[in-house]
C-alpha cells in the first residue's frame, strides 16, 4: 500500500467512533428497516456485523428481525431503531441459530421482548451455543461478544405475532439452510424476511440439507411476497427472481456430486473440482464451497 | 489484519479457534504415550516407501475429515505385504480410530476412510509387515470440534437406516478373476460417541458406535476392522481386493449395544 493511501485509511479510521457506527438503515418497504451487513467473516472490525438485520414497526410496537451478530451489533441497531421510534419492542425474532445473526440479543434484554425462534432452535442452543460463545470470543473478546437469548416462544409449524394493525406470519421451515430456518412474511407489503434461506451476492452456506434448501426455497417461491430481505445481499431484492442464483449454484451441486457418486468418486474430489464453475459468481466462495461439497455429499451418498 | 475468519455463517467453524492448539513438545509427548500404549516397546519406523498418510491440512468437517492410506508391499525393505494398518487421532478423546487387518482377499494399496477430529491434531497411521515390523506415517490437521459436533440430519431418519449398507465397486464393467480391484463400504450408523447431545431431551445420547466390521468375499476375509469413536457416523471405507469366484461381498458389523447386522452385496453380473 502506498503510504498517502495509508494515511488516508489511518484517518478514516480514526474518524469513526469506537463502536460500530449507528447501522446506515435502510427502509426497503413502508416500517421495514434493514441493515445489510458487509461481505466478510467475522473480525474485531466488523463486530460480527455481517448479515442483515433490523426491524418492522407497526402501530402499537417493533419487531427485531434477527438481533445482529455480537453485543455492539445488537446495541447499534438499538440506537438505530430508536431514532426512529419509540415503540415498545415487543418481539425479537431470530432466523436462526448462527452466531451472525443472533448474538447481538443481550443489547435488548432490558426491553424484555417475546424472543422468538424456530422450535428445534432450543435444542440447537444446548448443542452448538457454548461452542459459538468461545468462538466469538476468542474474536472479539468475551465482553464484546454478546449472547444469544433463549426464545421464549417456539414456532413449530407457523405462527403470527400482531404489532397493531400489522401481523407478521411466522414458518418453520424443515431442515433447509439449517435445522431451525424460521421465514417471517410482512403479508401489508408482501416482503418475505428470509434469514439465511436466502444468499445474495455471498456464496450460500449449507449447513442443513441442500435438498430441503432447494425444496423450501421452490415453496417459498410460491408465496405471494415480491421483495425478499436475504440473510446476506442487498437489504432487499425482488422476488422470486433474486432466489435463481442461489438456486443455480445449490441446484448445480445436487447434480455435479450425484453424477459424483454414481462415477464412485470421493469426497476429496469432489470437493477439489465440484462447483468450481461458480466461483467466479460469489463473494467468499473459496471459505465455503469446500464445506457445501462435504455437507451435500454425506447428504447425497443416502439417496 | 488478516481477518481471521470463522465460519459463523456457517455453524461449526472449521477454521478453529486458537485455543485448541498445542505445542509441538506437546504433541511429541501425546504421540510417544500413545505408541507406547498401543505398540508397547515395538519401534515405529519412519514409513517412507511403506505407507503414506494424507488428509486435508484443514479440514472442511471436523465431524467428517477424508483420509487416505497408501501402502506398498514392504517398500523395498523385503519385509513383506502390510497385514495391518492402525489409524491414530492423537489429540481425540479417543485416539485410536481403527485397526484395519487385511485378509487372504485383501490387495493392500489403499484404504481411505472418515474420521472424527476434535482438535488441531497429529494423526498417524501405522502399517505392520508380514514380518512383525511396524512402520508410520504422520500429518498435522486442523479441525475442531468434530467429536461432539450434533448429526444436522433427522435422528429419526438416521435411525430407520440404521445398519443399512452399501458397497460399490470402482470402475466399468466385469471384474476379472485374480485382478485387484477397490470398493467402497458405506454403513448408515450415526457412531454415537457419548458426547452429542439429544436436540429434544436435551441430554447426551449414549454411546452407539461400530465396533466390528468384516468384508468377506466370496468365503475369504478382505478386511477386519476393530473400530472405535472416532470414525465418522456413517463410516465409509474404501479398501482394495483381489476377486476369486463370482463372490459374493458380505459383510458383518456389530455395534457397541451388540447389534449385528449383515448384508451381502453379489458380483457376479459386473460392477455394483
Amino acid at each position: 500500500m502506498r503510504r498517502r493511501d495509508a494515511l488516508l485509511l489511518a484517518l478514516a479510521a480514526a474518524s469513526r467512533p469506537a463502536h460500530a457506527a449507528v447501522p446506515a438503515m435502510q427502509e426497503v418497504a413502508p416500517g421495514i428497516w434493514v441493515r445489510p451487513g458487509v461481505h466478510e467473516e467475522a473480525t474485531a472490525a466488523n463486530q460480527d456485523g455481517i448479515a442483515n438485520i433490523g426491524f418492522i414497526i407497526g402501530r402499537d410496537a417493533v419487531a427485531v428481525l434477527d438481533p445482529g451478530g455480537s453485543l455492539a451489533d445488537g446495541q447499534a441497531l438499538r440506537a438505530a431503531l430508536r431514532a426512529r421510534t419509540a415503540l415498545p419492542i415487543r418481539y425479537v425474532v431470530m432466523t436462526h441459530l448462527h452466531p451472525d445473526h443472533v448474538f447481538g440479543a443481550a443489547a435488548f434484554a432490558d426491553d424484555q421482548p417475546v424472543f422468538v425462534g424456530h422450535a428445534r432452535m432450543a435444542g440447537m442452543l444446548v448443542q452448538r451455543g457454548e461452542f459459538y460463545r468461545n468462538a466469538l470470543a476468542d474474536v472479539l473478546g468475551i465482553d464484546a461478544a454478546g449472547d444469544y437469548a433463549k426464545p421464549g416462544l417456539l414456532v413449530e409449524d407457523t405462527a403470527s405475532i400482531d404489532l397493531g394493525g400489522r401481523t407478521l406470519h411466522l414458518r418453520a421451515h424443515p431442515t433447509a439452510h439449517t435445522d431451525n430456518d424460521l421465514s417471517v412474511l410482512d403479508a401489508q407489503t408482501g416482503t418475505l424476511w428470509l434469514g439465511d434461506l436466502l444468499f445474495v451476492d455471498r456464496v450460500p452456506a449449507l449447513d442443513g440439507s441442500i435438498l430441503g434448501w432447494l425444496a423450501q426455497v421452490a415453496s417459498l417461491r410460491g408465496t405471494s411476497a415480491r421483495l425478499a430481505v436475504p440473510g446476506h445481499g442487498p437489504p432487499a431484492v425482488p422476488w422470486p427472481a433474486a432466489a435463481d442464483a442461489q438456486d443455480r449454484y445449490l441446484g448445480g451441486l445436487v447434480r455435479d456430486i450425484r453424477a459424483m457418486i454414481a462415477r464412485g468418486g470421493d469426497i476429496e474430489t469432489a470437493v477439489a473440482k465440484i462447483g468450481q464453475a461458480e466461483r467466479g459468481n460469489w463473494l467468499l466462495f473459496d471459505e465455503y464451497n469446500g464445506r457445501n461439497v462435504t455437507t451435500a455429499f454425506k447428504e447425497l451418498e443416502w439417496e | 489484519m488478516k481477518a481471521f475468519g470463522l465460519a459463523f455463517c456457517m455453524g461449526l467453524a472449521a477454521a478453529a479457534p486458537a485455543w485448541a492448539e498445542q505445542s509441538q513438545a506437546e504433541q511429541a509427548e501425546r504421540w510417544r504415550d500413545l505408541k507406547l500404549a498401543v505398540f508397547g516397546d515395538r519401534p515405529v519406523t519412519e514409513g517412507t516407501g511403506v505407507i503414506a498418510l494424507e488428509a486435508p491440512a484443514r479440514a472442511q468437517d471436523a465431524s467428517l475429515v477424508p483420509i487416505t492410506i497408501s501402502l506398498s508391499a514392504g517398500g523395498g525393505t523385503g519385509g513383506g505385504r502390510v497385514k495391518a494398518v492402525w489409524v491414530l487421532v492423537d489429540g481425540n478423546p479417543s485416539p485410536l480410530a481403527g485397526t484395519f487387518k487385511f485378509g487372504p482377499a485383501a490387495d493392500p494399496h489403499t484404504l481411505r476412510t472418515r474420521v472424527r477430529v476434535d482438535q488441531y491434531t497429529l494423526m498417524h497411521a501405522v502399517a505392520e509387515t508380514e514380518d512383525g515390523r511396524l512402520f508410520g506415517a504422520e500429518r498435522y490437521v486442523k479441525a475442531a470440534g468434530g467429536c461432539s459436533a450434533p448429526s444436522l440430519k433427522d435422528p429419526k431418519l438416521a435411525m430407520s437406516r440404521l445398519g443399512q449398507m452399501r458397497l460399490r465397486v470402482e470402475g466399468e464393467g466385469p471384474l476379472a478373476e485374480g485382478e485387484a480391484a477397490s470398493a467402497q463400504l458405506l454403513i448408515s450408523h450415526p457412531n454415537n460417541n457419548g458426547m452429542q447431545v439429544d436436540q429434544v431431551s436435551h441430554n447426551f445420547i449414549p454411546p452407539r458406535y461400530i465396533q466390528d466390521i468384516t468384508v468377506r468375499y466370496g468365503d475369504e476375509v478382505v478386511l477386519s476392522v476393530d473400530a472405535d469413536i472416532s470414525l465418522s457416523e456413517d463410516p465409509a471405507i474404501t479398501f482394495g481386493f483381489v476377486p476369486h469366484g463370482p463372490g459374493p461381498f458380505r459383510v458383518d458389523v456389530l455395534d457397541s449395544t451388540q447389534a449385528k447386522f449383515r448384508q451381502e452385496f453379489p458380483v457376479a453380473a459386473g460392477r455394483s
